[in-house]
Order: C-alpha cells, then sequence, then structure tokens
C-alpha cells in the first residue's frame, strides 16, 4: 500500500554538507564600495579564527532542490488530517502570510521609535483587547514567545505577588493530567510540584484538592476543558478552595478552542490566562515554533505585567482635540522584568490578529461549537462503528473539543499497542493523534479534530480505525512492523539516544 | 458557517442525530449556567478576506520601516539582505503547516533541516552539540543560565555589562525564581573586566562582540571562570562568527545567540530564533529539541528527536527547561540561509560589512563634535558620542529620510548623547556618506560646546 | 531478557530493585519487571564512588528513550564501584539484569536492614 500524500524520491537523501563541492556557492557580496584597509589593522590576528566555519559550498539550484525534496519528505497540515490532541491543528489561514510580509510589517526594526510604529503598537493594542475580552481578564502581555514561556511568566507572576505582600510560598499544585510543561515551569519558576488527583469522572479530585490546598501553595495550574477533554464541572468549588488559601488560579490556554463565546477563564475566577496563538489562533505550527503565548491577568496581577507594556496615551489637546497615540510603557516599578528581548514575536501577532478581524464575534463563537461538535460526532461515529469496545472512551461523558480514548483493551485483545496503531494510521495518510498522554490513561489515544475538518474526513478516520483493528485480528503484525510506505520505516530511537549523532561529521 | 468550517445545516442535523443531541448547546451542558456568556463577545463583526487585507496594510502604511528610510539601527537585530530563495522554501505546506516531529516516519524533511541547522551552528561556534533552536538571544541567555544553574548550583551570575541590556534583564527575572543574583562586572574602554570571583559563581556570561559592538578578548574571561569552577557562556552575534575565533575554541562552555541575522526578518522583533550550543559533557542538560541521526529497520538512514528524556513532556518537573514549541521554521530560514551564503560567502559578507564599518567609523569620527566611544577593534557596530542633544539630531536627520541608530542612553544613563551605529551590506558608501554629511550638519547646528579637533 | 526471571539467591525491595548481599558488601540492580517496564535503556546516570545511599532512597537515574527513573537503595551504604561497562552498553541492563546489568557495588553500613528486604518468591507475589 503506497501513502499517497508523498512523493517517493531517492531512498537516502544527502544532507546539504554531502552536496557541498569545495569552490561552489550561491552568494555573490555586493561591490566594495569603501577603500579597503588590511584584515591586520582592522581585527587582530589573535581575534581571528584559523579556519572559516565549513559551511555547504553549493549553488542557488542545488540549494532549492535540496529543501524542495526534503520538503517532500514531510507530512503536513495543508495535505491531511491531524486530530492531535492538546494541539489544535487547525487550518493556517493563507491571508496571514500576506499580510505578515507587508513591509511595513515584516522590516519593522524592534528599536524603531514608537512614534514611527504606531501601526505595530496599534495592532498590539487592539490584539489585546480582543484576548482581553475572550479570556475575561482585562491585562495583557504580548511578550511571552510560546505556551510555556506564557506559563513561566504566569508562575513568576504569581511569585511576584506573593511576595509583594510579604508572602513566601513554596508550592504549586498541578493536576496529574497535567500537560509536561506546567511542572517544568514550576521548577523553572523556583517552587516545588504537588500533584492533584483526578476522580473517578475526570475531574479534579476536589477531595484531594481541599487537603493539598495549604497556605504554603503559590498557585494552582489548570486547564479547563482538561487535558482529558472534559469541562471541571467542579471549577466553581476549585475556585473557592484555591482562593480560599489566598492562592492564584493559572489558566492554561492549551485547550480555549473548546470554549470561545462560550464561556471565559475570566468568569470563572482565573487570574492569569496564557494563550497559544499557534492553537486556537492559527499560527502555523512550522514543524515546532514559532508560537506566542500572551497572558492576561486580573487587576490584582496587573502591577507585576512585564516590561515592557504597550499602552494607548491621550495627549494633551493642542487644539481642541487631544491626539491618541500607543506606546511602550517601561516605567513598571513592580513589573517581574522581562523574559525576551523587544516585544515579543511581533510576525505572530500580526497573524492572530489578522484571523480575530476575520472572524469576529460570532465567527469565533462558531469555531468552540463546530469544535466540540466535530469531536463529539467522531466519537459518536467511533462508537457505532464497535471502535471503542477496543478503544473505550477514559470516561463515559460528553467531551469538549478532545476525547481520550484507552489502547488497553485492544493491547490485551488484539496485541497491537496504541503505538502499533498510530503507526500503522501513518500508511494511510493520516497523522496518528497524540500517543501516550496524558499519563493517566493507559495506552491513552488523545483525539481533536479541531473545527476545520469536514464530516467526510472524520466518517474515513473512523473507518480507518476500523480497518486497522479488523486488519490486527487477522495479522497484528501488519501494524506492529508499521509503518510500511513512508520514506523510512520504524527508526531506531534507543540507538540515537545511546550514542547521540547531533551533527554532521565534517 | 464561518469560511474556514464547513458544517452545512444539513451535516448539523445528521451529526446532531449521531451524536444523540438535540441542539449544539446541548454539548456545553457540563458548563454551569452561571458562566455561560450571555452575549456576544464585544469584537467587532468578521470581515471578509479583502477587509482583512486593507486593515493590515493601512496598519503596516503607519509603520516607517527599513524600506522607509535609510537605517543604522542595530543592537541585536539587523537589516540584512534576505534571498529571496527562503520565502520560496520556507512557505511551503511541506515546511509551513506541520506539527513538531513527534512521528519521525513522516517528519524526515524537519528532522533533517534540524540535523543540518545543528551542524552549521556547531561550526559557527566551535562546539559539538546544537539543539535546533530556543526562542531568541535574551531567553537564550536565560536558558544557559539555567543549565549553569542546574550543574553548578551555585548562588550567582556574573555578568558583562555589554551583554545586551534584554539579556541582563530576562536573565534578572529569570534567576529570581531561582534564589540566584545576578552581579554585574565592569568595563575598561569597552572590554568586560571581571572581579575576583569567589566559589559561589555559578557562570560568567558575556556577549562577544558586546552591546558596543567591542571585540572581546574571550580566552583571558574563560580562564578566570573556570579558575573559579564556573562556567564561561558566551553570548554571541552569528554572523561575526564567520571571522572571530568560535567562543568553542575560546574555552566557552556554552555559546547562545539571536538568529535574526540569519534569513529572518526583523519583524518588530519577533519571530526569529535563538541558537544554543555546548560542550560535550553539558550534552544531557541543553535545553529544547536535538535531532539525532539513526537507521531504520531497513537500515536506512534517519533522524528522530533525541535525548527527549531531558525535555518536558517526559522528565516533566525534572527537565532542563520548560520549551515545548520553539522556532523550527525560523531555524530553517537559518540554515538555508548559512547554504546560501557558503563557507566562502559568510566571510566575504562579513569582511564587506567589516570594511564598511570601519570607513562609517572613521569618517564620523573625523566630524566635529563626534568621538568614538571606544579605539577596540568592531564588526559591524559602533557607539558615537555627540556634542549636541541628541534628540534634535535625530530629528535632523529623520527630516533627511535617515535613522541615525540607536542612543544607547535609554539603557546605560551615564552614556547621555550617544548613538549606537550599526552597518550591514545593504548600507551603502553612498547611504554613508549621506549619513555623514546629515549627522555633521545636525551636529554642527546644535553644539554645545566650541571645542574644535587637532 | 525476554522471559520474567526472579533468581532464588536475591533480596528485593518493592521499588524494583535487588540486592546480592555478601557479607557487609552488596551488589545492587533493577530487577527483570523495572527494564521491561522502561524498555530499551540508553543512558545510567551513576553516582560516584565514595557516595553514601540510603534505603529506600534515589542514588541514581536510568533513562529509556520514552521514561526516567530514579533507582532506589535497597539497603544503606557506601558505593564502592560503580558499573563503568553500562555508559558504553546500558542495554546490558536489559539483557542480563542481575549478570552484567548490575549497577553499583556498596559497602553495607546496616547488613541487618537486609531483613527486611522481600525473597524471590514474595517479590513476586507482589507484582501480581
Amino acid at each position: 500500500m503506497t501513502a499517497r500524500w508523498f512523493s517517493a524520491a531517492a531512498d537516502d537523501e544527502l544532507t546539504i554538507f554531502e552536496r557541498s563541492k569545495p569552490g561552489r556557492r550561491a552568494f555573490a557580496p555586493p561591490e566594495l564600495d569603501v577603500p579597503e584597509r588590511p584584515l591586520d589593522e582592522l581585527l587582530p590576528a589573535s581575534r581571528r579564527r584559523a579556519q572559516p566555519p565549513r559551511l555547504p559550498e553549493v549553488a542557488e539550484p542545488e540549494i532549492v532542490r535540496h529543501y524542495n525534496r526534503l520538503s517532500k519528505r514531510n507530512f503536513d497540515l495543508d495535505t491531511g488530517f491531524y486530530p492531535l490532541g492538546s494541539c489544535t491543528m487547525k487550518y493556517n489561514p493563507k491571508l496571514h502570510e500576506r499580510v505578515a510580509a507587508l513591509p511595513g510589517h515584516a522590516k519593522l526594526h524592534p528599536l524603531q521609535d514608537p512614534a514611527r510604529a504606531q501601526g505595530a503598537l496599534l495592532l498590539m493594542w487592539r490584539l489585546q483587547e480582543a484576548l482581553a475580552e475572550i479570556s475575561g481578564l482585562p491585562h495583557v502581555s504580548l511578550q511571552p514567545s510560546a505556551g510555556s514561556h506564557g506559563e513561566l511568566t504566569g508562575v513568576l507572576l504569581t511569585r511576584a505577588f506573593h511576595e509583594d505582600r510579604g508572602e513566601r510560598r513554596t508550592k504549586v499544585l498541578t493536576p496529574d493530567t497535567a500537560h509536561g510543561t506546567n511542572p517544568a515551569t514550576v521548577t523553572m519558576a523556583g517552587y516545588e510540584v504537588v500533584k492533584v488527583g483526578t476522580d473517578e469522572h475526570g475531574n479534579v479530585d476536589l477531595e484531594d484538592l481541599r487537603a493539598k490546598a495549604t497556605e504554603d501553595v503559590a498557585c494552582l495550574m489548570l486547564t479547563n476543558p482538561s487535558t482529558l477533554g472534559l469541562f471541571e464541572t467542579g471549577i466553581e468549588e476549585i475556585e473557592r478552595i484555591v482562593h480560599g488559601v489566598g492562592a492564584t488560579l493559572y489558566y492554561d490556554g492549551a485547550n480555549l478552542n473548546a470554549i470561545m463565546g462560550i464561556c471565559r477563564p475570566g468568569d470563572m475566577g482565573f487570574d492569569i490566562v496564557h494563550f497559544n496563538l499557534h492553537k486556537s489562533f492559527t499560527q502555523p505550527h512550522g514543524g515546532g515554533g514559532p508560537g506566542a503565548g500572551p497572558v492576561a491577568v486580573a487587576d490584582r496581577i496587573e502591577p507585576f505585567l512585564p516590561r515592557p507594556q504597550v499602552v494607548r496615551r491621550e495627549s494633551a489637546p493642542a487644539n481642541g482635540a487631544g491626539r491618541v497615540h500607543y506606546d511602550l510603557d517601561y516605567d513598571r516599578p513592580k513589573s517581574i522584568g522581562r523574559l525576551r528581548g523587544f516585544q515579543g514575536n511581533y510576525g505572530v501577532f500580526v497573524r492572530a490578529y489578522a484571523y480575530i478581524r476575520s472572524l469576529g464575534a460570532s465567527g469565533l463563537r462558531e469555531v468552540s461549537e463546530v469544535a466540540v461538535l466535530n469531536a463529539n460526532y467522531l466519537l459518536a461515529r467511533l462508537r457505532r462503528a464497535g471502535v471503542l469496545e477496543y478503544l473505550p472512551a477514559a470516561y463515559d461523558r460528553l467531551c469538549m473539543h478532545e476525547f481520550a480514548l484507552s489502547g488497553a483493551p485492544m493491547k490485551r485483545e488484539l496485541q497491537i499497542k496504541t503505538l502499533d496503531l498510530a503507526k500503522r494510521l501513518l500508511d494511510h495518510g493520516v497523522h496518528p493523534p497524540t500517543v501516550y498522554f496524558p499519563l493517566i490513561v493507559d495506552e491513552a489515544l488523545l483525539i481533536e479534530p479541531t473545527e476545520t475538518e469536514t464530516r467526510e474526513t472524520l466518517d474515513r478516520f473512523a473507518e480507518l480505525v476500523v480497518q486497522i483493528l479488523r486488519e490486527a485480528r487477522g495479522d497484528p503484525e501488519l501494524a506492529r512492523q508499521a509503518p510500511h510506505s513512508t520514506p523510512v520505516r520504524r527508526l531506531d530511537e534507543a540507538a540515537a539516544a545511546r550514542r547521540p549523532v547531533v551533527r554532521q561529521a565534517l | 458557517m464561518t469560511r474556514y468550517t464547513s458544517v452545512t445545516d444539513d451535516d448539523l442535523r445528521e451529526m446532531l442525530a449521531e451524536i444523540g443531541v438535540d441542539s449544539v448547546d446541548d454539548l456545553f451542558a457540563d458548563i454551569p449556567g452561571a458562566l455561560r456568556l450571555e452575549r456576544q463577545l464585544a469584537l467587532d463583526p468578521g470581515r471578509s478576506e479583502q477587509e482583512v487585507y486593507d486593515e493590515l496594510r493601512a496598519l503596516a502604511q503607519a509603520n516607517v520601516s527599513t524600506e522607509d528610510e535609510i537605517s543604522f539601527l542595530g543592537g541585536g537585530m539587523y537589516d540584512h539582505y534576505i534571498p529571496a530563495m527562503i520565502d520560496s522554501i520556507v512557505q511551503r505546506s511541506e515546511f509551513l503547516t506541520p506539527y513538531t516531529p513527534y512521528q519521525p516516519e513522516i517528519s524526515q524533511g524537519g528532522l533533517q533541516a534540524m540535523f543540518e541547522y545543528q551542524t552549521a551552528i556547531s561550526e559557527l561556534t566551535g562546539l559539538p552539540v546544537s539543539n535546533a533552536s530556543v526562542y531568541e538571544g535574551p531567553s537564550a541567555v536565560g536558558a544557559a543560565g539555567y543549565v549553569a544553574k542546574l550543574e553548578k548550583g551555585r548562588r550567582r551570575f556574573v555578568v558583562s555589562p555589554a551583554l545586551h541590556p534584554h539579556s541582563r534583564e530576562t536573565l534578572a527575572t529569570m534567576a529570581g525564581g531561582w534564589g540566584m543574583e545576578v552581579v554585574q562586572a565592569s568595563l575598561a574602554g569597552g572590554l568586560t573586566e571581571l572581579p575576583e570571583l569567589d566559589e559561589d559563581v555559578s557562570a560568567v556570561i558575556v556577549q562577544q562582540p558586546n552591546f558596543f559592538g567591542v571585540v572581546e578578548d574571550l580566552e583571558p574571561l574563560a580562564a578566570t571562570a573556570h579558575a573559579a569552577g564556573a562556567l564561561f557562556i558566551c553570548a554571541c552575534d552569528p554572523l561575526p562568527l564567520a571571522l572571530l575565533k568560535p567562543p568553542g575554541e575560546c574555552g566557552a562552555d556554552i555559546a547562545v545567540g539571536e538568529g535574526q541575522s540569519l534569513g529572518n526578518r526583523l519583524d518588530f522583533g519577533g519571530p526569529s530564533f535563538g541558537f544554543f550550543a555546548a560542550t560535550e559533557a553539558l550534552m544531557r542538560r541543553v535545553p529544547g529539541r536535538i535531532a539525532g541521526e539513526t537507521k531504520d529497520v531497513d537500515g536506512r538512514r534517519g533522524f528522530v528527536l533525541t535525548l527527549q528524556t531531558r525535555e518536558q513532556h517526559i522528565r516533566r518537573e525534572r527537565a532542563t527547561s520548560n520549551i515545548c514549541t520553539a522556532q523550527a521554521l525560523n531555524a530553517l530560514a537559518g540554515v538555508i540561509y548559512l547554504s546560501w551564503l557558503g563557507r566562502a560567502g559568510i566571510v566575504e559578507l562579513v569582511e564587506l560589512m567589516m570594511q564598511r564599518t570601519a570607513y562609517a567609523r572613521t569618517r564620523l569620527a573625523e566630524l566635529e563634535g563626534v568621538s568614538l566611544l571606544h579605539d577596540q577593534p568592531v564588526i559591524r557596530e559602533f557607539a558615537i558620542r555627540l556634542d549636541a542633544p541628541l534628540e534634535r539630531v535625530i530629528a535632523s536627520c529623520r527630516e533627511h529620510g535617515i535613522n541615525p541608530g540607536y542612543p544607547v542612553g535609554r539603557d546605560y544613563p551615564e552614556l547621555t548623547d550617544c548613538l549606537l551605529v550599526a552597518i550591514t551590506e545593504r548600507r551603502t558608501r553612498a547611504q554613508i556618506d549621506r549619513l555623514v554629511e546629515v549627522l555633521g550638519a545636525a551636529v554642527a547646528a546644535n553644539r554645545r560646546s566650541t571645542e574644535v579637533k587637532a | 531478557m525476554a522471559e520474567p526471571s526472579y533468581p532464588e539467591d536475591l533480596l528485593y525491595h518493592e521499588e524494583h530493585d535487588w540486592a546480592r548481599v555478601d557479607g557487609d558488601s552488596a551488589t545492587f540492580g533493577i530487577t527483570w519487571y523495572a527494564q521491561d517496564a522502561l524498555g530499551e535503556l540508553v543512558f545510567f546516570d551513576a553516582p560516584s564512588v565514595g557516595a553514601a545511599v540510603e534505603r529506600g532512597q534515589s542514588y541514581a537515574e536510568i533513562e529509556s528513550v520514552k521514561a526516567v527513573s530514579d533507582v532506589i537503595a535497597p539497603l544503606s551504604g557506601e558505593i564502592v564501584e560503580v558499573n563503568e561497562a553500562l555508559s558504553d552498553t546500558p542495554e546490558m541492563v536489559n539483557q542480563d539484569p542481575y549478570g552484567e546489568g548490575w549497577l553499583v557495588k556498596v559497602k553495607l553500613t546496616d547488613p541487618s536492614e537486609a531483613e527486611s528486604l522481600m525473597s524471590a518468591t514474595d517479590y513476586q507475589t507482589s507484582l501480581s
């Protein structure tokens, strides 16, 4: 069986270094138009390197051909379905690339005088306002570069908040379903992680939370819906418990796609929210970034926001009318400081802003409605097809925008694991769902279709899973040896980790 | 239906029936009534593609970009020429839209590109292990600080005052969470001078070339750091590494830096990428994704994300970093750019910039009322002091369509009326001459004193 | 090692570690169950010779491709030898967890602690 999405190029792709030949070149410098001074005069030999870096020596056509051929060894979202739970792989509108490339945005230097970057600052201001409205928290910083960067910002904001009140707390609570970035962030922010359990309905265990929510706890990090794709029905009680001990409530916005225009984390009582602009707001994933992770906070956290903040100022009326302009405000005495250089990933803001303007209020609400509809529909189709007998839903509830299945029965009865099912899906030109996460589900499969998929795509996915299960009953080896038809087959990850080769030897 | 969704009325009816509910609203039954939004979000209605385009274009036109003025701004990000080839490759769906390569069998394009990028960064920095990118320069310094903290466990960082102000601030913000202190060394004639180091320093951090464009003498600084048992971290500008002795050969344990100069847009400060390279000994502490070479079951060469046990998705609270999404697409632009420049080209490019920078520096220094802040070697950036109010000089230059540089007084209050001037390959001799002419006239018209040069 | 194996002459700790006691010295390692759960091992983050180990506390980390695990000391003592071969071939722990895959040799501080460890039979029972 051939996967139709990739065109079979050569079996073994050379690296760009292997294509090099001494003397070949793609670059020609502009003409030297100033008097040439001896190198030794400008840069003493003691500071100079003996040999230039051994970069490739290739002409332009070969570079283009090389990277084009490499691209054809990649599966991608524009080509096929990515039901990756927790990732929100929705369509990336092409308009966004056009507007992001406008020179007024793309060629704007970050240290340009704010008076001459009013378009950029206005765009950031409006994006902040929109994110504030979507989250229900009024004060936004666009600075963090990704979700985990936003998480670090949020926990450092919490630290500053407590220290400002003269309190030193040492612990942060995270559910056992938390994404790995949450506990990693907690340690990076200098706190101790305490795990809170999940009950039999897939909600945070309120008893366990009550026991662990002491006055030594700085914060509870939560996402809602959870990483199981389930709405925390006890969220109002959670808020009471956490605020009751003076801790802050942090919202990991990875699952925002389920609730835009439906409900808001600010209204649930969260103090700090981070957004993943590369999830709900269509910044393309780029094979691992860039993204952006802005934060929105409640009034009591506002003083600690990173520096600088984009602000709106009104100058004194010169002749009757005050002039509104936008600025970068550095005068923030209680700010936690900076988390990165300049203002953040502005190119990502341009795309996210274009998306919000394209969809508007009703469009964003529809995004969440269809995301949740699609997930429930897919779950229902899988149930009707009998798939859930081998891959039962982890919790027997209406899901939100994603749902978790357990591959444990499939492993027992058909002798194929979640990993094997995932690899067999690759042969059918579909990216597998998220596997082995959340950790509390055995042989987990986390499926998030998103709202931009058609019903036909979802039907086909269900049929593929049925087919793979049926095939496994007859011959489990097909899945266990899968994939068969991709540019490479299963790779020896143990060897790669034991004796890592992380660069080309030259 | 929005233009990105496909649910018709027929679809909706059948899908609701399949699920077994009456309406979409029923799907949100788990949400307590009190939390349901009873109104529309207070956002403008959605607009057509062309209306959104028009708005974004109007916003773009309200910015003065490097196409609208002759810019000598530097300070961490630079106006370089980006070859057309880069966009034609990175805009391909196969590079733009895939997810992180957790399924390596269908991600060999991205993984191999990471491997090639890692090789190129290793060559530039002279260190054997590079990761596949972090966010950008200043947070890369923070990430390196975290590795030093994990490795050494001591209470302090000693940093050069000429480490980029944003890097120093970012490190300080992050170090606050670790209960660590950031202490500044001193600067003499533009070069970093370290104080006596005790046994409580986890790392010494300097920048090469430093914020003022000055080329530091790294080896003695590294030796001092190591003698005190501290790590030596070098934040470096990648293009000058074509000529400069790489940090790895000067004793750096970790080299990080801002990658924007390598084929990435200015984009008002981001997205770009940060690079992170380290010694073999620190390999298992390096943050972020690392692509490694291996073989598949049929013996084909292939690439995978390796040493994943360092990372948050496995090691969780004990991870070497919390980083997940990084800057893969920007790093791809970086390796394409480095391939385009090539081994000979990168040297030629940087030598060209250095010659033009020397020319600009000489001509500006000859002006009455203008003096160089330092007389150390520089590559493509240097600082000058004006004997005139900076605001007026800048305003005057602006009227002539020139942005003369960055006022460093914003970050170094003692350096009033000082400008950081960057010369990239985009600045021709004619443009430099124009700068000299216009700036010279502006200084002359606004002189504070009447001193003349000998 | 493909089939579960729990040699009779060893003592076992509930965190899936074994001890081979010889007077006031012992050799430690991880059980078949532990190496099977972790998968193919890729890295043993060994402690230093001379380091103290405490019964029930972690003294090292062991890694597979997709997991990291603390290694728990079944008994208290001081490390006198570390299995250096594992830095080249950590997979030895999978292949021969009780022989060539030993992790450390320890001089015991309190040999009587061995009385609290399980026999092979009791350990196997605890696994089901």
